[in-house]
């Protein structure tokens, strides 16, 4: 058993791309070990990752594949063999084969005599086939973007290869990746280490060789000494924290090899600015985190993430540089803030007309239009099911929801559409409701982001959205395959989660239908958003595929009646009755398929005198309908469910003793219509036919 | 911990402007590049300076560097903004193809001009460029010192909305926050432009600079004559076009000699491409382009340029 180990060097890879790549290449080369037979029993894959290297460490490999045998089989005996003399047919085989023709076999199978051979196979050196097909995996990682860098653009990556590492054991398997030679050198930190190669000894001793030449390879590593080194930083200022932010963490981690950490200052003025304009220049802008006091507010502190380890005047350099870049940041933004004070939001309605929205469509201020009909309609929808909201401020959020557009600093800080004009709302004292609808309008930003915190806000998000969604449609731009550039799917997601999470009493198809009059166009709409609750239950809330697909069978339109229903018979399967009731369920749709293929007339179950297990079927299912369709309305799903698992031994002995499609056609008639009565009673939260059954 | 206690590792005695420039350029001279002047037409970036957006076409290799003024209209600001220019200069670098050390030679630049690299933070931060007016793409960082942008770098892979091969590494120095950063100012009209050697005395970049500034922002900003500029953008276009077809024809007709096809006045064509380009982003700066119309005036500038890059790379064929 051998060690193996694999490093590809290269330029700086983009932060956002590196996790991906590391598990994706460490399972590449983990399946092609598997593939040839060459992966020990107690065989671990260890991955690494830098912003210059990706890396992957196996042990216990076999350094050769097992010897095996393979059977062939060839033409039939009498072809290859006539009258005892063999053929040309017999003497292709042997060749193919790699035998002689003494030592083709006779097989039997049942469909006659055929030649044969058995052919020994000695297994390949592990270091043979990995340089054959190594190269090949690595090439197939996937990028988001990808460049040339060679002449005659051989082949396409993220970033050109510098340097290539490929040790089994000792030893250096040979092999050749975007016209680099493997070796044994690896290359450390740039500044740190310099360009002198880092000779890995054994595939064992890779990362504490980088380790010396001031490389940590270890991900998580690299990410608990960010940690570590953050709250140390912060340790030196009473009372701080600093802001936790995973995904600016995973940034910085990809950034670094040899990570420390620098605690920065700002001027105290520059608090007077909004936390969010302050908190955004420095995470999104200067890959910084953001400091706060003992009361949870911002400080005029800042930590950045270093890929260096310096000395005290490096520590005091540093620091200064980063505080000056910060420094003109704010100042700028301070600047931005001041001079749109100057002209207030409701001032600026007018000059929406001259910010397009669409090309086709129209402006922000035809945009602002059609929110405000669609605003108005949303409303009446929900105060005829007894919801009050201060209409006012809603419509009074909608007219000034895209002028913050026209702002300087929205133009600055284009992540901050909304919140900015929510801040701006407050300090020119348009009120809260309005300010706070204003600033949650692009809420949920993401599947599992908050929705916005009040009424006023949720029906502003859903108004801009459907409207937005349904305009797109009317012309021709619905997303297709993985195109959609217009974000469609985030907006349908986005409506889908405010109606999954607020109170609002609304369905998917009130929605839509606020958008006027129903037409094709929204019955595609209406169509689109179902498409996306279905994602929504199953990728974003987790529920098995059968269950979503047999909820939303039942109904798609009331979101969290679907959750609702969704929990419920995530429950109820895991009961023996209630898988028993579902294939049976099935087995009723199979029935009445066949039956409406054969143009079999279904009749009542009163029609014919019925077998005593149909009659018990038919009494059982008549008794229980009333009760489930009771608990079905009051939403008790789960009690529903578990009445109509009641139902398993009549429907056992139904199908153990009648026989459905009986030869009478009066009798079958009554049968088929006995199931479909069963099938029509109990469908109603879920399709059980569409479960799986083991 | 009060700063003064240690000496900042970049000191007010760093290289002053000029010899900033002095030193990029010797040190790219002595691996090979060529130094060439500024081109003389107004561009936004070193990018469309013919020195890169002809020279990367084609299968030629080429080493190139040289200052290029830039013009950024909209990003004037009447002298006041310590960081923000009109017209700042670009170090511009073509290396055709980039050799496999292009980095390593990138850093020793660095240190060339007296960054201590052990002093300070240093990233390579992905940043892709893309230049729709000229048709042109690439893959690449901004290169981060203590979290400023110090230089973009690119590894071009299509121009003129042709696919380069082979493709080049270009490397864009801002002088001017470069060397801010160097001497430490916090205006970028600080800068120390020239020291008389005998007595010491500094003109700095606000002497030299400061009141063309001021007057390009009125120009840009107040003056621009938004009718005479569209009448001007029109006219230079329509020319470009004429000769673009011109050219097209040469190439095309079977009976033209080399001779014909290489006395097309490819780089003046380009020129007029130019002219148009600077003319929308005055008019871009004097608010004069809806966002609508603006894609459309990007895509008509492009059309020049992709023209151009066409008739460019046939004529280099011959």
């Amino acid at each position: 058993m051998a060690d193996f180990l694999f490093e590809i060097g290269l330029d700086e890879i983009p932060a956002r791309m590196i996790a991906g790549a590391e598990a994706e290449l460490g399972k590449r080369v983990k399946e092609l070990l598997e593939r040839e037979r060459l992966l020990g029993a107690a065989a671990e894959v260890k991955t690494y990752s830098t912003p210059r290297r990706l890396a992957v460490l196996i042990e216990d490999v076999r350094a050769k594949q097992a010897d095996s045998e393979e059977q062939l089989t060839g033409p039939s005996w009498k072809v290859a063999f006539k009258d005892g003399a063999r053929t040309a047919a017999a003497e292709a085989f042997a060749k193919k084969a790699g035998v002689a023709v003494a030592a083709i076999e006779k097989v039997t199978t049942a469909k006659g005599e055929y030649v044969g051979a058995t052919v020994k196979r000695v297994g390949r050196a592990a270091a043979e086939l990995l340089a054959a097909e190594l190269p090949k995996e690595v090439l197939a990682l996937y990028w988001a973007k990808n460049m040339y860098w060679r002449a005659g653009k051989p082949e396409r990556f993220v970033r050109p290869v510098r340097w290539v590492v490929a040790l089994l054991d000792g030893a250096v398997v040979p092999m050749e990746i975007a016209g680099i030679q493997a070796g044994n050198a690896s290359r450390g930190h740039r500044i740190l280490h310099g360009e002198s190669p880092v000779v890995i000894g054994a595939p064992k001793s890779y990362a504490e060789a980088l380790r010396v030449a001031k490389v940590v390879v270890d991900v998580a590593e690299r990410r608990q000494t960010i940690r570590k080194a953050l709250d140390k930083a912060t340790r030196t200022v009473e009372g701080a924290r600093w802001r936790e932010d995973e995904a600016l963490v995973e940034t910085v981690t990809h950034l670094t090899e040899w990570p420390t950490v620098i605690l920065g200052n700002f001027e105290a003025e520059y608090l007077a600015l909004p936390e969010e304009v302050l908190v955004t220049v420095m995470r999104d802008h200067q890959k910084y985190f953001a400091v706060e006091g003992a009361d949870g507010k911002l400080a005029p502190h800042f930590l950045a993430v270093l890929n260096i380890e310096v000395d005290r005047q490096g520590y005091v350099t540093i620091q200064h540089g980063n505080q000056k870049v910060l420094r003109a940041r704010f100042k700028d933004a301070r600047f931005f803030w001041d001079t749109d004070q100057k002209t207030q939001l409701v001032d600026r309605v007018e000059s929406l007309k001259n910010v397009t929205f669409q090309k086709e469509l129209g402006s922000y201020s035809w945009k602002t239009e059609q929110n405000l009909a669609v605003a108005r309609a949303l409303t009446a929808a929900v105060q005829v099911k007894g919801v009050t909201l201060d209409e006012a401020a809603l419509l009074k959020a909608v007219e000034l929801a895209k002028t913050d557009l026209t702002t300087e600093l929205v133009k600055e800080f284009t992540e901050l559409q909304g919140v900015i004009g929510g801040l701006y709302a407050r300090a020119q004292g348009l009120g809260d409701t309005v300010a706070q609808a204003i600033y949650d309008q692009y809420k949920p930003a993401s599947t599992d982001g908050d929705i916005p915190l009040t009424i006023e806000g949720q029906l502003l998000g859903l108004a801009d959205r459907i409207q937005t969604i349904t305009a797109m449609f009317g012309i021709g731009n619905a997303p297709t395959g993985s195109k959609d550039p217009f974000a469609l799917r985030r907006a349908a997601n986005a409506i889908v989660s405010i109606l999954a999470e607020s109170g609002l009493p609304l369905t998917l198809s009130d929605v839509v239908r606020a958008c006027g009059p129903v037409d094709a166009n929204r019955d595609q709409v209406t169509a689109f958003l179902r498409e996306r609750l279905h994602f929504f239950l199953k990728d974003v809330r987790g529920f098995a595929y059968d269950v979503v697909n047999a909820v939303l069978a039942a109904g798609a339109d009331d979101v969290r009646d679907a959750i609702a229903r969704a929990e419920a018979l995530t429950e109820a399967r895991e009961s023996a009755d209630f898988a028993a009731i579902s294939a049976a369920f099935k087995r009723i749709k199979n029935i009445l398929r066949q039956a409406e293929e054969k143009g079999f007339a279904v009749g009542a179950p009163s029609d014919a005198k019925l077998a005593p297990e149909a009659q018990e079927l038919a009494d059982s299912a008549a008794k229980l309908a009333p009760e489930v369709a009771l608990l079905r309305d009051e939403r008790n799903y789960g009690e529903a469910l578990g009445a109509i698992a009641t139902l398993r031994p009549a429907v056992d002995a139904f199908f153990d003793k009648v026989m459905v499609l009986d030869p009478d056609e009066t009798v079958r008639g009554a049968h088929l219509g006995l199931i479909a009565s069963v099938l029509a009673a109990f469908s109603g939260i879920a399709d059980f036919g569409e479960i799986v059954t083991g | 911990m009060p700063a003064s206690e240690v000496e900042l590792s970049t000191k007010p005695t760093a290289l002053t402007f000029q010899e900033l420039l002095f030193r990029l350029q010797s040190f790219w001279a002595e691996r090979g590049c060529i130094l060439q002047q500024p081109y003389d037409v107004e561009v936004g970036a070193g990018t469309m300076a013919p020195e890169t957006f002809l020279r990367v076409l084609g299968p030629k290799p080429y080493r190139v560097g040289y200052a290029q003024p830039s013009r950024r209209p909209a990003d004037g600001r009447y002298g006041e903004n310590p960081n923000r220019l009109f017209r700042h200069t670009q170090f511009q670098l073509i290396l055709k193809p980039p050799p496999a050390n292009v980095q390593e030679l990138y850093l020793q630049s660095l240190e060339a001009i007296g960054i201590d690299l052990s002093k300070h933070d240093l990233k390579f931060e992905e940043d892709n460029w893309e230049g729709p007016t000229v048709g042109a793409w690439g893959v690449g960082w901004q290169v981060m010192m203590d979290g400023m942008e110090i230089t973009q770098f690119t590894y071009f892979q299509q121009c003129g909305g042709l696919d380069l091969d082979p493709i080049c590494a270009e490397l864009t120095y801002g002088l001017e926050r470069l060397c801010a950063f160097l001497q430490d100012v916090d205006s970028v009209y600080d800068v120390v432009w020239a020291r008389d050697p005998d007595t010491g005395a500094v003109v700095t970049y606000g002497d030299v600079r400061l009141e063309e500034e001021l007057q390009y922002s009125v120009y840009n900003f107040e003056d621009a004559d938004v009718e005479k500029l569209w009448e001007h953008f029109r006219l230079y276009e329509q020319e470009a076009q004429a000769l673009l077809a011109r050219g097209n024809a040469v190439i095309a007709d079977e009976k033209a000699s080399a001779a014909d096809r290489r006395r097309f006045p490819l780089i003046s064509t380009y020129e007029l491409a130019l002219k148009c380009s600077n003319l929308f982003n005055v008019l871009d700066a004097r608010g004069a382009i809806s966002v609508t119309e603006r894609v459309g005036m990007i895509g008509r500038i492009r059309n020049l340029a992709v023209g151009v890059a066409k008739i460019y790379a046939q004529q280099q064929a011959l």
